[in-house]
């Protein structure tokens, strides 16, 4: 709570920094030099919101800037109408803008995404030259100079562009405290992950682009009244607005909305000196020195300057911790016991998948119970993650059909299937890395709590239950394969599932983790929750589930009680091969 | 007629194409090495120009020049490479450090483009040869004589990297640290050498390409934002990383180019190359050759 409130307290603090900066300044030139810096820390803060907290790099946000500065200059020449107002229609065509270009475009992931974004600006560029609109001056209008923005105390272009930066900095700020932040984060760090922990990965995407959308074509629209004058297709569509966005967001460092500011207030000024005093020599020096500052930064600190010196602040503060002790199971056991029912939870009926080449699964059918451990099991390759990715929504079926709770959920996306109640874990731990234990246990809490501090308080309980409450604050790069198969098992229960999914949680323990795992499963199931478990190996199966289901080669080869599968003849066949199985009919000496 | 002015833009185009598949294939060479989207390529493009410019003034035709483009733009592109991008380690994640080299790129771009606006000046140059103004009359066709021999002569170097890559060990190693850089230097492969080779084949193509286009386009330090986006578009239509796939790239953004005239105006000649290169991001991000990797 106190470093929310520390939050909102610097940000109060930058806000009257800048208004006495721009009280205090005198020259003209300096206040030029002022607004600059408001105005590419907001443009930075911006770009931040897709592709810092979202990790989605886009390599065309000055689309919106464009949009932004063109919109509020041909509505005050064309109607006559106010720049102030002519902002909210601005932001209102950057938002419909952002929507038709994400909704196609957050189809393509990673650099794809990136080499899309190139092409809008582009193509503004084109287009607004073939409209003839290569040149638009804003007329001056002297009568009222205070109502369309033009003013001539340059004091109050620095307050405009402080008061874009204070509203960036505050949305920026709610989104980083929100849920929304939170599952922003979780998409960057691991997108598979997220959306099977309950969230919808384009919908969070097309969020945080609407977003950053807005402030940018706000920043647009003061730039061209407080700076530019006139507006060409190159001066607000061109590469060098993206590539000052890049280097101020870059530089500070992403993914915080202080890395924007720190990164305008050093490269701004440097470069407008630079400009001013050799510009007239060498007229591209600006583009030098943000291109050089660009390679130095990657070169020298390529998190930023903000992370740089976080990390050696957090080195230090972490030098005094002493060592965790070892987890045991809590041994308080839950009020009620809940025991397997006859009740069919979740039905899966002739599943069929083939990747190329490989028929994965074929004919595949089975029933869940409530609160039952069924054990999927069988040799690697016979099909169970692939079982499981269908049973999550990770894979379609070919053919078949799976229902839940009755309803039929075949081709529902992960992040429905969870908020539906089937939780899942992965064989190889999916962590948010960058996100602390905790938090990567709240980005599961979030399914079913709007509010930061009600997820908190339902991770914290899912840490308890599953005894890692002193590692809530640890990096899950620190933790041990033991301890992160607990932080994803928490993170399945922060989604409150009826089904919890477990894909190998077993391996690579050791014989006490695994003891430890064992216990915590079936405090899971006692619990109230139903469980569907993979493994491989058959011993610690068998001391745990209530019922077995045998894959081979994509096939359900046997369905039942351990015992009764143990004795099968077809199981012993595919696990241990024919001859095993004719040693096994011999009369042991 | 109507055939035969078909025939002549679809000939306009290819010839064109050419030039755009040869540094496409560089780009697409040290994408599928490297991994990384070198956004200084048009820079390099612009960079061979000069140097052929340069050549022209001491009196070596232009042609040779392209040609005499490659020993120098090697060695730039592989010390620029040791120098630059191999220092980028990203903390040992190769996610990280490919974003940290692709920006480090940009960066570089941005120096090369305004360095040379500096050194340079902003003056566009042009070379004059006899071929520039020259046709070949093949019936009512009539093709640029500087844009065929251009054409040819990419045809010849795009063939030659084919054949070092397929037929020789040193190819096969580069390949194969494309394929898997681990499994690669567990063979042997000094994958970081096999880095720098990528980058510095790939720079002097695209040096080699820009020798090529100065015979018939006009030399100026802004010239790499025309082009850049052009061999992206080549390369992702291709399939990122594919040699052919780029080559192929290449033809077809000179045919749209050129066809995109028949039915729109000179000034939204590029709308159609923006527009074929979205319509294959979202129909077939994996390009015309690509393979797509399995994500689940």
């Amino acid at each position: 709570m106190a470093s929310r409130a520390r939050g909102w307290l610097a940000i109060a603090a930058i806000v009257a920094a800048g208004l006495v900066l721009a009280l205090l300044l005198q020259e003209r030139y300096h206040h030029r030099v002022l607004t600059l810096v408001f105005l590419w820390a907001a443009m930075g803060l911006a770009w931040n919101i897709i592709s810092g907290y979202a990790g989605q790099i886009s390599f065309g946000h000055q689309v919106f800037f464009g949009i932004g500065a063109y919109v509020t200059v041909l509505l005050v020449v064309k109607t006559g109408l106010t720049p102030w107002l002519g902002m909210l229609v601005a932001i209102a065509v950057a938002v419909l803008a952002a929507i038709l270009i994400g909704v196609p475009t957050f189809r393509l992931a990673g650099i794809y995404f990136g080499l899309a974004t190139l092409a809008y600006p582009l193509i503004f560029r084109i287009v607004m030259d073939w409209l003839g609109y290569q040149e638009v001056a804003i007329p001056m209008i002297r009568d009222r100079p205070g109502w369309f923005m033009q003013f001539s105390e340059p004091r109050a272009f620095d307050l405009l562009a402080l008061g874009v930066l204070a509203a960036t900095l505050v949305l920026s700020r709610a989104i980083e405290t929100s849920r929304l932040g939170y599952r922003l984060r979780a998409v960057k760090e691991n997108e598979q992950a997220a959306e099977a922990m309950g969230v919808d990965a384009f919908r969070a995407k097309m969020a945080a682009y609407v977003l950053s959308a807005a402030p940018a074509a706000v920043v647009g629209a003061v730039y061209i009244h407080a700076i530019l004058f006139i507006v060409t297709p190159d001066a607000v569509f061109g590469l060098l607005v993206i590539s000052q966005t890049l280097v101020v967001s870059l530089v500070g460092g992403i993914g915080t909305l202080w890395g924007p500011l720190i990164g305008a207030a050093v490269m701004v000024p440097v470069s407008e000196v630079l400009d001013s005093t050799l510009g007239d020599r060498l007229p591209g020096i600006q583009g030098v020195v943000y291109g050089a500052a660009l390679m130095l930064i990657m070169l020298y600190a390529p998190e930023g300057l903000y992370w740089r010196v976080h990390e050696v602040l957090r080195a230090r503060g972490a030098r005094g911790a002493g060592a965790t002790e070892p987890i045991v199971a809590p041994a308080t056991a839950p009020a009620v016991v809940s025991t397997p029912s006859g009740t069919v939870l979740l039905e899966v009926r002739d599943v069929w998948k083939a990747f190329i080449g490989l028929q994965a699964l074929s004919e595949v059918s089975f029933d869940v119970r409530e609160h039952e451990i069924l054990g999927v099991i069988g040799p690697n390759g016979a099909g169970k993650t692939t079982l499981f990715n269908i049973l999550n929504g990770f894979l379609i079926p070919d053919r078949g059909s799976v229902r839940f709770r009755g309803a039929e959920v075949t081709g529902l996306r992960p992040s429905a299937l969870c908020r539906r109640g089937v939780g899942r874990t992965f064989q190889v731990v999916r962590t948010f890395p960058r996100l602390s234990v905790l938090e990567n246990v709240m980005v599961g809490a979030f399914v079913g709590e709007r509010t930061v501090s009600r997820a908190r308080t339902v991770a914290l309980g899912a840490l308890a239950q599953v005894g890692l409450t002193q590692r809530a604050d640890a990096l899950p790069g620190g933790l041990t394969t033991l301890e992160l198969r607990l932080m994803e098992l928490a993170r399945c229960l922060a989604t409150a599932p009826q089904l919890a999914l477990l894909d190998e949680p077993l391996a690579g323990l050791s014989t006490d983790g695994v003891d430890v795992m064992i216990g915590m499963i079936r405090r899971v199931r006692d619990g109230g929750v139903t469980v569907v478990i993979i493994e491989h190996t058959m011993q610690a199966l068998l001391r745990l589930a209530d019922r077995l289901v045998v894959l081979d080669q994509g096939r359900r080869l046997a369905e039942g009680a351990p015992g009764d599968v143990t004795r099968n003849p077809a199981v012993i066949e595919a696990y241990l091969g024919k001859r095993w199985l004719a040693r096994m009919a011999a009369p042991t000496c | 007629m109507v055939v035969a002015e078909l025939i002549q833009y679809v000939a306009t185009g290819l010839l064109v194409g050419g030039v755009y598949a040869l540094m496409s294939i560089g780009l697409a060479l040290i994408f599928g090495v490297m991994r990384v989207v070198n956004f200084a390529q048009g820079d390099f493009m612009m960079l061979g120009m000069y140097l052929t410019f340069f050549y022209a003034m001491a009196g070596v035709d232009p042609l040779l020049g392209a040609l005499l483009t490659i020993p120098p733009f090697f060695a730039l592109g592989w010390v620029v490479h040791r120098g630059l991008l191999a220092r980028v380690t990203g903390g040992g994640d190769p996610q990280r450090q490919m974003d940290a080299q692709l920006i480090l790129t940009l960066g570089l771009s941005l120096v090369i483009t305004n360095a040379a606006t500096m050194i340079l000046t902003p003056t566009p140059r042009g070379i004059r040869t006899a071929y520039a103004t020259q046709a070949f009359a093949l019936g009512p066709i009539l093709l640029n004589q500087a844009r065929s021999y251009a054409f040819a002569m990419a045809l010849v170097l795009a063939a030659g990297v084919y054949v070092f890559l397929t037929r020789t060990d040193v190819g096969r190693a580069l390949r194969a640290s494309a394929d898997d850089p681990e499994a690669a230097s567990y063979q042997g492969i000094d994958v970081r050498a096999m880095h720098g080779l990528a980058f510095g084949v790939g720079i002097a193509l695209v040096a080699a390409a820009g020798g090529l286009l100065a015979t018939y386009y006009p030399i100026e330090p802004s010239v790499a934002g025309n082009f850049i986006v052009l061999m992206f578009v080549a390369v992702v239509l291709g399939g990122l990383g594919s040699i052919p796939g780029a080559f192929v790239g290449g033809l077809v953004i000179g045919l749209v180019q050129s066809l995109t005239l028949l039915v729109l105006p000179f000034q939204l000649q590029n709308t159609g190359v923006f527009i074929v290169f979205l319509l294959v991001l979202y129909l077939r991000p994996q390009g015309l050759f690509g393979r797509r990797a399995r994500t689940v």
